[in-house]
């Protein structure tokens, strides 16, 4: 066992990832000598060399379509968006380049891309430097999206994505870059789209992904001590997501909350509910309910944003609603 | 306002474009400017601020030079960096500091912070966490004044890293092909993040990517506030004649991080302190006080009256009531 830092887990994957296959190169804004705005590809300049680790200029457009190119003649480009507010200016390549071309091609090319970018709030970044746009990407036939919540997913699933002859959206919670966690020494490939039941339970189903995990632990817990025992499903991967797992788990919960910090209205919960509904009404006692950040901005000051933010609090609030 | 003295026959021409009155205020605004950003570095390791902040300590002259020759009715869209163009304009520092606190009688209500500080009713549509978000809006807000024939101009801040962006290339066509009222200022401190101007274009200017659009690209020293107020003042009076819009890119310097969490691995303390001796703000006072247009005890007491400002602006936020969380959907409407 040892402790690895969610960031450090990104780092090493990637540096695995160059070391197996030469393929594999690096672009993004500050990611080369500066390491990232964050560390994440700290030391992978001096590891693998300035024509394999690339600083771009600030051009999200140009970038992400020059990623798209490289990747459909041999490369496997790993594009860093600094921060997920930012892939707005990169969406044209992105949904109607990358996301279409191995279908629109009729199969003959592919783009074996990943983009990782951080979302979420709680910096105070406001507005601008705080959404969580996934759905958005999930909603994209031809793009996957996963969303690890733990350090050995972070390595995992990015290990995964790069594998993975198709484009795909690694998106990282800010907030759990600086965090620690015992891990077993070996770290290993995380399949997309399987889930993991992160406890077990018996009265309600919580499902979550990304930063909210620990936030639905957490509410776990407290509702244990009230005498209601939660299973809590971490999706990982959300486009593809793990329908066979939640349906498994809520026949024999029969009940479910969709958790996530994402606005509600439109959002991953919306989808899962609803699928939910059509494959598993009969094992439902209750009806779904979503946790999710309420439909509007990201405010910047501290009052509001921890006002508007989803946490422990409104997970346990819905799942005693389940039981009423 | 020409007093014609021996000394001021070799000054500089915008100095007879300038009252004294004006150039009272652009120290003060100067001034201001610094004290401002000094006290928000203080007030973020005081733990009274939280989040991030891009500072231009350093950049004073382009801001307030940049927007001198603007009438009051003018508009302006600003950057991240951008308390500085937000204090040109005239902005009250109190509802600045109050906005930067996260206060609920900030400019924005606390719900924008450091990086969306506006003034709309002074002209200020806005400083940007986006990079080069700015640019495109100002040709629409230049189209606007062109079709009321306000005679107002638009001027937009954007960086030497924005200039990389799409947005800047579509937003001077366009504003080129529409003759619109809009001055593009520049303000290449050579450095978008750790990446120098070296590294990110190929051209050695900002300026020279103007000529792909046909209008004018001027460079000039951005630490001399004369300097960038001539060539402001006539990309003003092009744009209010309806000549079109022009490009001015202020050389300059932030003397700070990129923002806090920036540790300066990428330039040398050499290259820092040869700006340093470059401070925009005693350059224009000496400058001021050598031809004769202020005495050095008016120009202490400037300075003293923006430390006081300043002081005050940090005390009215600190004890600004924080927003109300049960108004968090305040001006929500979809
Ligand atoms: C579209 C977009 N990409 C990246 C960023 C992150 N970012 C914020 S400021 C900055 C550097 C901007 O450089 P420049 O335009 O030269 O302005 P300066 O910071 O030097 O004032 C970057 C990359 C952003 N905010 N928006
Ligand atoms: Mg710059």
């Amino acid at each position: 066992m040892a402790e690895l830092r969610f960031a450090k887990a990104i780092n090493q994957a990637l540096a695995d990832a160059m070391r197996d296959d030469p393929a594999v190169v690096l672009f993004g804004e500050d990611v080369a000598a500066a390491g990232g705005p964050f560390g994440v590809t700290r030391g992978l300049l001096d590891a693998f060399g300035p024509q394999r680790v690339l600083d771009a200029p600030i051009s999200e457009s140009a970038i992400v379509g020059a990623a798209v190119g490289a990747a459909l003649c041999g490369l496997k480009p790993v594009v860093e968006i600094m921060f997920m507010d930012f892939v707005t200016l990169a969406m044209d390549q992105i949904v109607n380049q990358a996301a279409k071309a191995r279908f629109m091609f009729g199969g003959r090319g592919g783009v074996p891309l990943v983009l990782r970018m951080p979302h979420g709030g709680g910096l105070n970044a406001g507005p601008q430097h705080s959404q969580c746009l996934e759905a958005w990407l999930a909603h994209v036939p031809g793009l996957k999206v996963v969303v690890p919540a733990t350090a050995a997913d972070a390595y995992g699933l990015l290990r995964s994505a790069i594998d993975d002859p198709d484009p795909v959206v690694v998106v990282e919670h800010k907030g759990l870059y600086a965090l620690s966690e015992t891990v077993d020494e070996t770290l290993v490939r995380v399949p997309i789209g399987q889930g993991r039941i992160a406890r077990a339970g018996r009265d309600a189903t919580i499902a979550t992904y990304g930063a909210l995990l620990r936030e639905a632990l957490v509410a776990a817990d407290r509702l244990a001590a009230e005498g209601m025992s939660c299973e809590v499903v971490d999706l990982r991967s959300v486009q593809p997501w793990d329908e066979a797992l939640l349906r498994e788990s809520v026949a024999r919960t029969h009940r479910l909350v969709v958790a996530h910090e994402a606005v509600e209205a439109f959002g991953v919960g919306a989808e899962i509910a609803a699928r939910m509904v059509e494959v598993a009404f009969d094992d439902l006692d209750a009806p779904i309910l979503r946790v999710g950040a309420p439909f509007m901005p990201v405010p910047f000051a501290k009052s509001l944003e921890m006002a508007y933010r989803p946490g422990a609090d409104r997970i346990v609030a819905a799942c005693r609603r389940l039981m009423e | 306002m020409a007093r014609t003295s021996a000394r001021r026959r070799n000054a500089h021409p915008a100095l007879d474009l300038l009252d004294d009155a004006a150039l009272e205020r652009a120290l003060r605004r100067m001034h201001l400017i610094r004290k401002f950003e000094e006290a928000a570095e203080q007030s973020y390791i005081r733990g009274l601020i939280h989040g991030t902040m891009h500072l231009s300590i350093g950049q004073e002259a382009s801001a307030v030079g940049a927007v001198a020759p603007l009438r009051a009715d003018d508009y302006i869209l600003s950057t991240h960096r951008g308390h500085g163009h937000c204090i040109a304009k005239g902005a009250d520092t109190k509802l600045m500091f109050a906005e930067f606190f996260g206060k609920d009688n900030g400019y924005c209500r606390g719900r924008g912070g450091s990086m969306h500080i506006a003034d709309i009713a002074g002209g200020n549509l806005g400083a940007n966490g986006i990079v080069g978000g700015g640019l495109p809006i100002a040709v629409g807000v230049g189209l606007s004044a062109k079709m009321r024939r306000s005679g107002q101009v638009c001027m937009v801040f954007f960086g030497d890293g924005a200039s990389n962006e799409g947005a800047f290339h579509e937003a001077l066509n366009l504003a080129a092909i529409w003759r619109l009222p809009v001055v593009f200022v520049c303000e290449n401190n050579q450095y978008g993040m750790s990446m120098s101007t070296a590294r990110s274009m190929p051209v050695a200017n900002v300026a020279d990517r103007a000529a792909a659009y046909a209008m004018p690209g001027q460079i000039v020293d951005g630490n001399d506030f004369l300097a960038v107020f001539e060539a402001a003042h006539a990309a003003c009076e092009a744009a209010r004649s309806g000549e079109g819009p022009s490009l001015v890119e202020c050389k300059t310097y932030r003397l700070r991080g990129h923002s806090k969490s920036d540790r300066n691995l990428y330039r040398t303390k050499e290259e820092i302190e040869s700006w340093r001796a470059r401070d925009p703000i005693p350059r224009l006072r000496d400058t001021l006080v050598t031809v004769g247009r202020l005495s050095d005890a008016r120009a202490a007491a400037i300075e003293a009256e923006a430390a006081a400002e300043i002081e005050a602006a940090v005390e009215f936020a600190r004890t600004s009531p924080d927003p109300d969380p049960r108004e968090l959907e305040r001006d929500v409407y979809a």
